[in-house]
């Protein structure tokens, strides 16, 4: 590399002590009408979704995705290797039922269902990403342990250096400070 | 390191005394406290006793490792198994150790569904020991075949093309057992692991050193704390304790099923089935305890797992050991009562036959000693909670050990009767299974938090904003 780019601005990052004020500021900043940004906790904050204005996580999809597709694949999986492919009669019971073909699918709804839920999850929050530009911060570690950071990302169309940097000051952060990418 | 206690601010106005709880973290601990507390057991030096309890247990470990090589190489004739009974020791420590997980999974899920907060400070724990108790279960089934490569080859268990073009026989609850099995071993592992990764994001933001801050933070998966992405956690999280729920309410009524859906007098019942799952809820709180009550104070938690815990714990011991003694009661009067004179001969001859003292060693330890619980001052004093968690263990061992070996030993013809023996060899197995267990979960108490630190922060006075400890003005609402 012979030129040595100047690092771009990722974010304003404002901290703050108690989960009561994170919250305050999430409305504030919800009603200022910002569109990019978040509020990261050491701890799940009662509230802070409606908060923030966030809708109800659409986690549950996936599981029901999930969970159907391992119902019907142990139904069917049973039914053909029992009755199709591959017959053993035995005391002239049935070679398919779903009554002994049941717990075999309602164990896979549930396999199934728990990674639908998990792989859900991450998809939607795009984890893993290793690579974070907060991650590199080092007052950010604390994020971790009992500090809320409110973050608006420069990339956010109300963003300006001057105004939302005002916002945050009004909004009691105790601490403001220029995340760079 | 050294915090002292933290006084309540005097802004906050007490509740009056009738509503007031005991909290959860006890002396207002902040969650500052509590990060440096949890993560710092799994931070600071090893101990010497870490040591010695990893050497011994190790020990055991490889003993039982030996013992399943010797088996193998020569056969399952090692065991003292012969006609009629072909089930003993193996299956009965398999139904042992499953139980036993399922504690855990009641822990974190039932619990969570139900909203019984003081679950955070015990689930990570419980939910380790279910893991680490599904991998000493699993050990015994696959053993007990003789020919252990079979059943570990695709197509025999597990459903797979194989030269035979043949496939596993879906009418069987043996087989309904394998897919049960695997499946609450696996969620286990999935719900845990979930539950871990905004700790894990905790131990890579504390790690000093390059490496550990290299393997916490892989695992961490990039864990940042986003409000958006705990709302999508959260709602997983619940989701999976939604799933899990069913799935250990069906895992032991699976295991039942390999007894129940036979014909053998003393198996075929229908009370099996929420039978079997009390039995595993009450033998895993067992052992939750007999694991917990002495981490506690080796590892100062006393405020984290308070003396409340332990006792809500008790209860839950009282409350599905009774459900057991009363199993056991029906199990007895139905025998009677449904006029088969097969299976009231079953049940005499378990109480009153040559396995009477294993019998009477099961009633004596599951169906009197939780009773003792009623008593606060007994639910209290750890000593004794410990002393009892073991004989709850130890007993229910035996109700395993009752059901398989006593239905079996005497079949219907009176010249086949026979009275098991267990070979060296078997009991060594069994033994060393606790050096895996224990070697396995000193490994996760050293290098994972061993409580949920970002669960217990949330149930704190200060992680709600609604709370004046947590910012909120005079008056409660923000």
């Amino acid at each position: 590399m012979s030129t040595t780019t100047a690092a771009r601005p990722y974010a304003l990052m404002g901290e703050f002590d108690t989960p009561a004020s994170a919250l305050h500021a999430a409305e504030v900043i919800r009603d200022a009408g910002y569109k990019r940004w978040d509020v990261h906790t050491p701890f799940p904050i009662h509230g802070l979704d409606g908060a923030m204005g966030l809708r109800n996580s659409r986690v549950g999809w996936f599981t029901f995705i999930g969970g159907t597709t391992g119902f019907t694949l142990g139904m069917l999986m049973i039914w053909w290797m029992g009755k199709v492919d591959y017959a053993i009669p035995v005391g002239g019971k049935p070679l398919f039922s779903p009554i002994f073909a049941f717990p075999v699918s309602y164990e896979l709804t549930i396999l199934l269902g728990a990674f639908g839920t998990l792989f859900g999850m991450f998809l939607l929050n795009r984890l893993p990403r290793h690579y974070h530009p907060l991650l590199k911060n080092p007052r950010f570690r604390n994020v971790t342990h009992d500090k809320i950071f409110v973050v608006i990302e420069c990339a956010d169309p109300k963003y300006s250096d001057s105004t939302t940097r005002r916002l945050l000051e009004e909004i009691g952060a105790r601490h403001i400070e220029l995340v760079e990418d | 390191m050294a915090h002292a206690v933290e006084k309540i601010p005097s802004y906050v106005v007490a509740p009056p005394p009738e509503l007031e709880r005991e909290p959860l973290v006890l002396h207002n601990r902040t969650p500052a406290w509590i990060s440096d507390k949890i993560a710092g057991i799994a931070e600071g030096k090893t101990p010497t006793w870490w040591w010695v309890a990893l050497v011994i247990s190790v020990g055991g470990m490889l003993m039982m490792f030996g013992m399943v090589a010797y088996l193998i190489s020569t056969g399952v004739g090692v065991w003292g198994l012969h006609q009629p009974t072909a089930w003993a020791w193996d299956i009965t420590n398999f139904v042992f150790w499953i139980g036993i997980g399922h504690a855990g999974t009641l822990i974190s899920a039932i619990l969570c569904l139900l909203r019984q907060r003081w679950r955070t400070s015990i689930n990570r724990a419980a939910e380790a020991m279910t893991l680490f108790a599904v991998v000493c279960a699993g050990i015994f089934p696959v053993v007990h075949t003789g020919r252990v490569w079979f059943a570990l080859m695709p197509g025999y268990l597990i459903p797979f093309p194989n030269a035979n073009a043949i496939w596993p026989q879906f009418r069987s609850p043996l087989l309904w057992d394998v897919f049960a099995v695997s499946t609450y071993g696996t969620v286990s592992l999935l719900f845990w692991y979930t539950g871990l990764i905004p700790d894990l994001a905790t131990m890579r933001d504390r790690a000093v050193s390059k490496v550990k801050k290299f393997l916490y933070g892989l695992f961490a998966l990039g864990w940042t704390g986003s409000n958006r992405h705990w709302s999508n956690y959260e709602k997983a999280y619940l989701i999976l304790a939604g799933l899990s729920t069913p799935l250990v309410l069906s895992v032991h009524s699976v295991v039942s099923f390999d007894f129940a859906v036979s014909q053998v007098p003393g198996w075929h019942t229908t009370i099996f089935p929420p039978y079997f799952v009390a039995g595993a809820i009450f033998s895993g709180f067992g052992m939750v305890l007999t694991l917990l009550v002495p981490l506690r104070s080796i590892c100062g938690l006393e405020d984290v797992i308070t003396t409340r815990h332990i006792e809500l714990m008790c209860k839950v011991i009282l409350a599905t050991g009774s459900m057991v003694g009363y199993a056991y009661g029906m199990e007895f009067f139905i025998a009677w009562y449904g006029g088969n004179p097969y299976e009231l001969y079953a049940f005499q001859n378990r109480a009153f036959g040559p396995y009477w003292w294993a019998y009477w060693t099961m009633v004596t330890c599951n169906v009197i000693s939780p009773h003792l619980f009623w008593f606060k001052k007994l639910r209290t004093s750890m000593w004794f909670v410990f002393l009892v968690s073991i004989v709850v263990n130890i007993g229910m061992w035996f109700e395993r050990f009752v059901i398989i070996v006593t239905s079996l030993h005497r079949d219907y013809l009176p010249s086949s009767w026979d009275y098991f023996r267990p070979t060296y060899v078997d009991v060594l197995t069994f033994v060393g299974s606790f050096g895996l267990f224990c070697t396995l979960f000193l490994l996760f108490m050293r290098f994972l938090p061993m409580i949920a630190i970002a669960e217990v922060k949330a149930v704190t006075p200060q992680a709600d904003p609604h709370h004046p400890m947590g910012g909120a003005k005079l008056g409660g609402a923000h």
